[in-house]
């Protein structure tokens, strides 16, 4: 019998050693007919859990079903783990752990034959997938409703059902299409909170796919935008929020001219935004502690001060105003 | 991911084999198909011919139980290539209306319901699908015809003797070729008409036209062009006649045209098919099933 244990020495993610990307893009395009879906996508993804972003008919699915397999690259390919999407298929199944978009269930079944089915097909044996499958629905919050047949389940336990599904049999990678559909406010934030366990738990790595950012900006460390099938933007949220710390909002009383001349006089960018209300930008060895003395100079108060942090709404509306394919 | 510390774990145990994934299928199958009370009690009805077939058998070689019914041996169904093949042609009947009432559903239900996706996104294949879900009606059809009807020539071979089982261990593999012939056609055409449907009861009249509509059609055509080329298009005879073929009683010589009163209005003698083409129209059928089952079973139909 193999075990899964095998892949795990295979590819322990935490020995820098056999430390390789989760996911390598290479210049990979599908075709869907002669219609273009995915175009040339190139890069390495390395987070604990991306987020996968984009209008409507970017490509985000496509991209996930790509990954699984589901549509063969019309160019270039994929490594997951290290492993091709191409030659190694089905071993990269056996790492991977799915929740579709769509509800998909098997009809007339308990969640616990459900999910155990689930578990056995992905190679546990049958005492071990059922072990699991009672565990893996105890642990997404359907513990009590298990013996209860999915047909009579509601919108946000059906979600749970197949987020218990895409976990049984302990995937190193999970894909997560709009796992947060259809939920109310509690159901949304327990699912976040599942989520944000699984990540922070390090055994697995997770890709969320989602158009609601919050979703996103709540789970995920890094974040890969597809539009129209290209690659506009990979990137570390918290880097690129880092990379603003430079960038800050004033609110000051006194005498702004003056002030904002002295600031010019740093080499400072700025911008007068309303009525004692400034933005600025500090060039490389310009301190905050320099606007404070500067201000004492000119008899100014600074009110308030703050480092103004973008968002994922920022970067996706700059994404979705600059993407033009290239990283 | 223990009950008590409510985590997330990786499952570092044992892993079954990979050649072993599709039997998943037919196990949690059989545990649906047998909660129905009537359709375990359609699949024991199903055996009746075959307790009749045992004891035929043991009678010819019991002399005391004979002598108790006052039968003479000589009155008794000669024990040989034909009595076999008629319980197997038997069988195959039942075997038919099980298929009817498991085969529809099995594809059908997961596309309806979007399964695919879950069973293709594991360590899991196409081919290894079809084979799980073709496995269902394949293993309860094997429970029925070839396995107890082969078991059943090994009695006849107990009670005859060692050379009754050299001179006519023929017969044994006409039943296996029978068999598996009629039962992979059955659960290829149940798979293919279930993936191209996805209501059952459609499914189910689906096939039962595929074999009736056919034989009806071909029968006209043999009718009004004093022909038996018709029975080509229907499944029944065809695979009557490669039954016949593989058990030695296939005539293509098979009379004078008729008219409604008996009377025979040609002496042209009509012929039927010849074996071979038996052969390749049911080959033809197998590959169009097959070509359905590659278009249909996907984790995702793409609309280019």
């Amino acid at each position: 019998m193999a075990t899964a244990a095998t892949f795990e020495q295979e590819i322990n993610l935490h020995d820098p050693k056999n430390f390789a990307p989760v996911i390598d893009l290479n210049d990979l395009s599908v075709n869907f007919g002669k219609r273009q879906i995915l175009k040339g996508l190139r890069g390495e993804l390395r987070g604990r859990a991306i987020g996968l972003l984009g209008p409507n008919g970017a490509g985000k699915t496509t991209l996930i079903h790509t990954l699984l397999g589901f549509h063969a690259p019309s160019a270039g390919t994929a490594h997951i783990f290290g492993k091709d999407i191409l030659t190694d298929a089905k071993q990269i199944r056996s790492l991977i752990g799915y929740m579709p978009e769509r509800d998909s269930f098997i009809a007339k079944m308990s969640a616990v034959h459900f999910v155990r089915l689930m578990a056995e097909l992905s190679g546990l044996p049958p005492e071990a997938s059922l072990e699991r499958a009672h565990e893996a629905l105890f642990y997404v919050g359907l513990g009590e409703a298990r013996y209860r047949s999915l047909d009579t389940y509601s919108l946000g336990m059906k979600q749970l059902a197949k987020l218990a599904q895409a976990i049984v049999h302990g995937p190193k990678l999970i894909f997560l299409d709009e796992p947060t559909n259809g939920l109310d406010p509690p159901a949304r934030a327990r699912m976040i909170r599942l989520i944000r366990e699984i990540r922070d738990s390090g055994q697995a790595n997770i890709v969320l796919s989602s158009h609601l950012l919050r979703d996103v900006e709540e789970c995920c460390e890094e974040i890969l935008i597809l539009k129209d099938g290209y690659l506009a933007v990979y990137c570390n949220l918290e880097e690129e929020r880092k990379s603003n710390r430079k960038f800050l909002v004033l609110e000051t009383r006194g005498d702004d001219a003056k002030f904002v001349e002295a600031i010019a006089g740093l080499g400072c960018e700025y911008a007068l935004t309303g009525d004692h209300r400034l933005k600025i930008v500090l060039t490389e060895g310009t301190e905050v502690r320099d606007l404070y003395r500067i201000a004492a100079e000119q008899n100014m108060q600074i009110r308030r001060l703050s480092y103004k942090r973008d968002s994922l709404e920022d970067i996706f509306l700059k994404a979705m105003e600059n993407g033009n394919g290239s990283l | 991911m223990a009950v008590y510390d409510h985590s997330y774990k990786n499952y570092a145990g044992p892993l079954t084999p990979d050649w072993s994934r599709f039997l998943v299928i037919p196990r949690h199958a059989f545990r649906d198909v047998f909660k129905s009370k009537l359709f375990t009690a359609f699949f024991a009805l199903c055996f009746l011919p075959l307790l009749v077939e045992a004891i035929l058998i043991y009678l010819h070689h019991n002399v005391n139980a004979l002598a108790i019914l006052r039968v003479n041996v000589r009155e008794l169904i000669p024990i040989d290539a034909s009595f076999f093949q008629t319980f197997v042609n038997l069988q195959g009947g039942f075997a038919f209306f099980v298929t009817l009432l498991v085969g529809p559903p099995l594809v059908s239900r997961d596309l309806r319901n979007n399964a695919l996706p879950l069973y293709l996104c594991r360590p899991f294949s196409r081919a290894e699908y079809v084979a799980g879900k073709m496995s269902v009606v394949l293993i309860l059809l094997s429970a029925m015809t070839w396995v107890p009807q082969l078991i059943l020539f090994m009695f006849q071979a107990y009670l005859e003797g060692g050379s009754w089982l050299i001179n006519n261990l023929w017969i044994a593999s006409a039943i296996l070729i029978a068999s598996v012939v009629w039962i992979l056609l059955l659960a290829l055409l149940s798979q293919a008409i279930s993936a191209l449907v996805k209501w059952r009861v459609v499914a189910s009249g689906a096939l039962l036209g595929i074999f009736f509509i056919p034989s009806v059609f071909g029968e006209v055509v043999n009718q009004i062009f004093w022909t038996r080329w018709g029975s080509i298009i229907s499944l029944g005879a065809l695979t009557k006649n490669i039954s016949a073929g593989l058990f030695g009683t296939f005539e293509r010589t098979t009379g004078f045209a008729t008219n409604m009163e008996g009377d025979v209005v040609s002496r042209v003698v009509m012929m039927e098919p010849p074996l071979w083409c038996s052969w390749a129209a049911l080959f033809v059928v197998c590959a169009i099933c097959l070509a359905i089952l590659s278009a249909k079973v996907k984790a995702y139909e793409v609309v280019s």
